[in-house]
């Protein structure tokens, strides 16, 4: 028995690849979820119901895709060039945290019109500078950035502790390390009054478009690919190639500390350090069900979140750990992982 | 064949896919005998000798040698039969000694002490016979890569190999090298032990074999004896069909178009001269790691030369980018297609314009329109088989490829083409396509300066030659003055210094 390689490789398979994923994903959690002791198949209901049978966990679902789907599209972005950005998770945070140091100061009084989009870009540059750090270090010394970019994730969240201890506390917060609120002003509008659900589900989606059409039709986007796919070539092509890796780190890193920005204006209206729940981590296995596409992040962040607020719910009517929505989405990784390697392998005989 | 056949291959069939391989392959071989195997990329010599040597297994057919079967796909079994392999890509460790090399893999793992002693003896001895000098102590790392080789055959040797088939033997060797091998593969016959050797070069099969087996598409086309057949027949029985390649008139030098005066890049190009005229051809010949890499680079605009000057039309160029000198009409010819010249994943269309994508681009956006267009006239214009301007470009066979990276150059008409190494790998026919491409551009007065490691190549396509030893420039002779004896010499790095390079009849 041999592994060959497939000369072409079949639409149909690309796009079933996730779907296969997913179902094979969800058969193994249903193992675990037996094991536990509830009944697979009205786990699964509950799930479904649970994300999407209620207005409330409707709209709890599309919150939580909206940073899922602006971390994947960072992940993907990055990826696309084989600029390995494991630090979404420190961009995301670094993002928000210079969010909430500019509304209530240098911003304040500003208008809402103009204060939304310059706290937004400032979260963006915040996030870039984060990723530029070990880009910088990639192209000047070769030190790999897979280290480099995971590791500033810790002391990125380090550095929040830090500031809503310290210098960004909170006085009226009652002693809980909370930072200062962004106040009324830098808040999104909602888009569905009394839930959470904001405008960052649009600005998101439309990123991703935006991203699509980059990718697909821009000098900018063809020459990041070549980047990724060969190197070598892209050079000899006269790509300029620290100049796009820089500018694929901009976008990537941008799209995190965006998500961190959004998800501070968006829900919270302050910074604590349980903000993400592993966002920047999440958007990786986003990215990766999306086969790095900008289009797919969309589906595959409403997945992940539906498992997420869906699991939520089921683990309290079936009293079992909603822990299952962290492992089945660590499988679907897995399991998407090896059905790309299928999409590009056939096995023989 | 009088003798019993110390080897023989019995309808050996292997199928990879819908692709068949190997298709029925009988082949006897004498003691004492020189088997040339030829055939073109694909034919399917490579894998009849990974059958024979166990690495594959066939889908039919046996391996006998002395008349014993030998067990499939055992690669060990072959060993101890007596068969050694010589590969194109050496299996040495570089970083240690000749006889350490020599004797890995024979010695038991829990053996715990090594008889370094009875193993020296034993190369020496094997060296003396065969006239293969080694410096046992050598470290193979500091060994020039003809010497590396005979470590090799000498590895192969102290396993008792009696049947030796090496895989393109003389592709890394310069002349004198691969004629000394052929020296050596004679005393080894005589003594008794029997060679096959793989080549699609038909000068070294008339020099070294007695016999030759020509494959074609996985089938054995013909059987000769080196003394009755001619170059002209082995070629057309392993291409099939009647192919020549062109043949060179006299150039019509025009201006000057590029020049470079006592040139430096770092250490690895070390004053160098060469002008590059228009409608005229300049060969650089040598054997590889000699610099040509760099040579190439820079005139494509990839490196800076750190001292002397490089003239581009006449005007001094201080910084060289690769977009100015692709708008400067430079066409440039990668020497690793796959490395270097097409993105295997990308699209033919992407392939075409990623190097000139200003062209075909407008606030940002790539126009694809007009880049299919560009592609779709290349693969017109310059007989691109096997794709569209949508297909991966992985899927187009090495002479389509290097066809498609020649149309982006020379669709635009460019003042210079610099082409590295444009035929390596490619069959016969692809090589005389190239070979057309290339004197129509310089009829059409481009001037050309081609860098390649192909005697024949550079005998057949420049109009001038210079060799190139260790960053080193010779002077230039013409072409009507070289030969394969004295370009031997020049790659060998003698020619006097004074600039003149004397007769060497």
């Amino acid at each position: 028995m041999r592994i060959e390689r497939r000369a072409h490789r079949p639409l149909a398979l690309v796009l079933l690849a996730p779907l296969i994923a997913i179902v094979a994903a969800l058969a193994i959690s249903g193992v675990l979820i037996a094991i536990a002791g509830a009944p697979v198949l009205e786990a699964f209901r509950l799930i479904v119901t649970g994300a999407f049978g209620t207005r409330l966990g409707f709209t709890e679902t599309l919150t939580r895709a909206t940073p899922l789907m602006l971390t994947g599209l960072a992940a993907a972005v990055a990826f696309r060039a084989r600029v390995w950005n494991i630090g979404a998770e420190g961009q995301f945070y670094l993002g928000a945290i210079a969010v909430a140091a500019v509304c209530a100061t240098v911003f304040s009084g500003w208008p809402p019109y103009l204060l939304i989009p310059a706290a937004l870009m400032v979260g963006a540059i915040a996030g870039m500078i984060m990723l530029l750090v070990p880009l910088g270090m990639r192209l000047r010394f070769g030190i790999d950035e897979v280290v480099t970019s995971l590791l500033l994730n810790f002391v990125v969240v380090l550095f929040v502790s830090m500031m809503i201890e310290g210098p960004l506390k909170d006085p009226l917060a009652f002693g809980w390390p909370q930072s200062i609120p962004v106040g009324p002003d830098a808040m999104l509008p909602k888009l569905i009054d009394r839930t959470r659900l904001h405008i960052g589900l649009l600005i998101a989606v439309a990123i991703a478009v935006l991203v699509y059409f980059l990718q697909a039709r821009s000098v900018f986007g063809m020459q990041s690919r070549a980047v990724g796919l060969n190197p070598t070539a892209a050079v000899f092509a006269g790509v300029p190639l620290a100049k796009t890796l820089i500018k694929v780190a901009c976008l990537s890193g941008g799209l995190a500390g965006l998500a961190g920005a959004i998800e501070v204006m968006g829900v919270k209206g302050y910074v604590t350090t349980d903000l993400s729940p592993g966002y920047g981590y999440s958007g990786i296995i986003v990215a990766m069900l999306a086969n790095l596409h900008p289009l797919g992040v969309i589906v595959a962040a409403l997945f992940t979140a539906t498992m997420f607020v869906g699991a939520d719910s089921m683990g309290r009517a079936l009293g079992i750990p909603s822990y299952i929505a962290d492992v089945t989405v660590a499988l679907s990784l897995l399991t998407m992982l090896v059905s790309i390697f299928f999409t590009q392998y056939r096995i023989r005989r | 064949m009088t003798a019993v056949p110390v080897l023989r291959l019995t309808g050996i069939t292997k199928t990879f896919g819908t692709t068949i391989a190997n298709d029925a392959i009988s082949i006897d071989l004498a003691p004492g005998e020189v088997l040339a195997l030829l055939g073109e990329n694909g034919a399917g010599k490579t894998t009849l000798m990974s059958i024979l040597f166990g690495h594959y297994t066939p889908d039919a057919g046996t391996v006998e040698v002395d008349g014993v079967q030998l067990p499939p796909g055992k690669p060990r079994a072959a060993i101890r039969a007596g068969v050694g392999m010589v590969h194109q890509h050496f299996s040495l460790a570089d970083n240690l000694t000749v006889l350490e090399n020599v004797m890995t893999g024979t010695e038991s793992l829990w053996q715990l002490k090594s008889s370094t002693g009875a193993a020296r003896a034993k190369l020496l001895s094997i060296a003396e016979r065969f006239g293969l000098k080694v410096d046992p102590d050598a470290r193979v790392g500091d060994l020039s890569v003809g010497e590396q080789q005979r470590v090799e055959i000498l590895k192969a040797l102290y396993n008792d190999a009696r049947i030796l088939i090496l895989d393109e033997p003389t592709a890394v060797l310069t002349n004198i090298e691969a004629e000394t091998l052929f020296a050596t593969l004679r005393v080894m016959a005589q003594s008794g032990l029997s060679l096959i050797f793989i080549s699609h070069k038909l000068n070294e099969v008339m020099a070294a074999a007695d016999r030759v087996v020509v494959l074609r598409g996985g089938k054995v086309v013909a059987e000769r004896l080196t003394g009755a057949t001619s170059k002209a027949e082995l070629a057309e029985l392993m291409v099939g069909r009647r192919v020549a390649r062109p043949v060179r008139e006299a150039a019509v030098p025009g201006p000057v178009l590029l020049q470079a005066s006592n040139l430096d890049v770092g250490r690895r190009l070390s004053s160098i001269n060469f002008e590059v005229r228009a409608g005229e051809t300049l060969g650089i010949i040598g054997v590889s790691g000699n610099g040509q890499t760099t040579l190439g680079h820079l005139v494509s605009g990839l490196v800076q030369h750190s001292a002397g000057e490089l003239q581009l039309f006449g005007e001094a160029m201080d910084r060289t980018s690769v977009r100015a000198m692709i708008e400067a009409g430079i066409g440039r010819v990668p020497e690793d297609r796959n490395a270097e010249g097409v993105i295997g994943d990308m699209a033919i269309w992407e392939n075409a314009v990623l190097e000139r994508l200003w062209q075909f681009s407008r606030n940002g956006l790539v126009d694809r329109g007009a880049a299919r267009a560009f592609a779709g006239e290349i693969i017109d214009g310059f007989d691109v088989r096997g794709g569209a301007p949508d297909s991966r470009t992985r899927l187009l066979s090495g002479g389509n490829m290097q066809k498609l990276i020649l149309g982006r150059n020379l669709q635009n008409r460019p003042r210079i083409l610099v082409a590295a190494q444009p035929t390596r790998g490619l069959d016969e026919g692809a090589i005389a396509a190239v070979h057309t491409r290339i004197l129509d551009a310089r009829r059409a007065g481009t001037g050309v300066l081609l860098i390649s490691e192909d005697l024949d190549e550079v005998i057949s396509l420049a109009d001038r030659i210079q060799a190139i030893v260790k960053g080193r420039l010779s002077p230039p002779v013409p072409a009507e003055q070289a030969d394969a004896r004295l370009l031997g010499l020049m790659m060998a790095g003698d020619w006097p210094q004074d600039g003149k390079i004397a007769h060497a009849h």
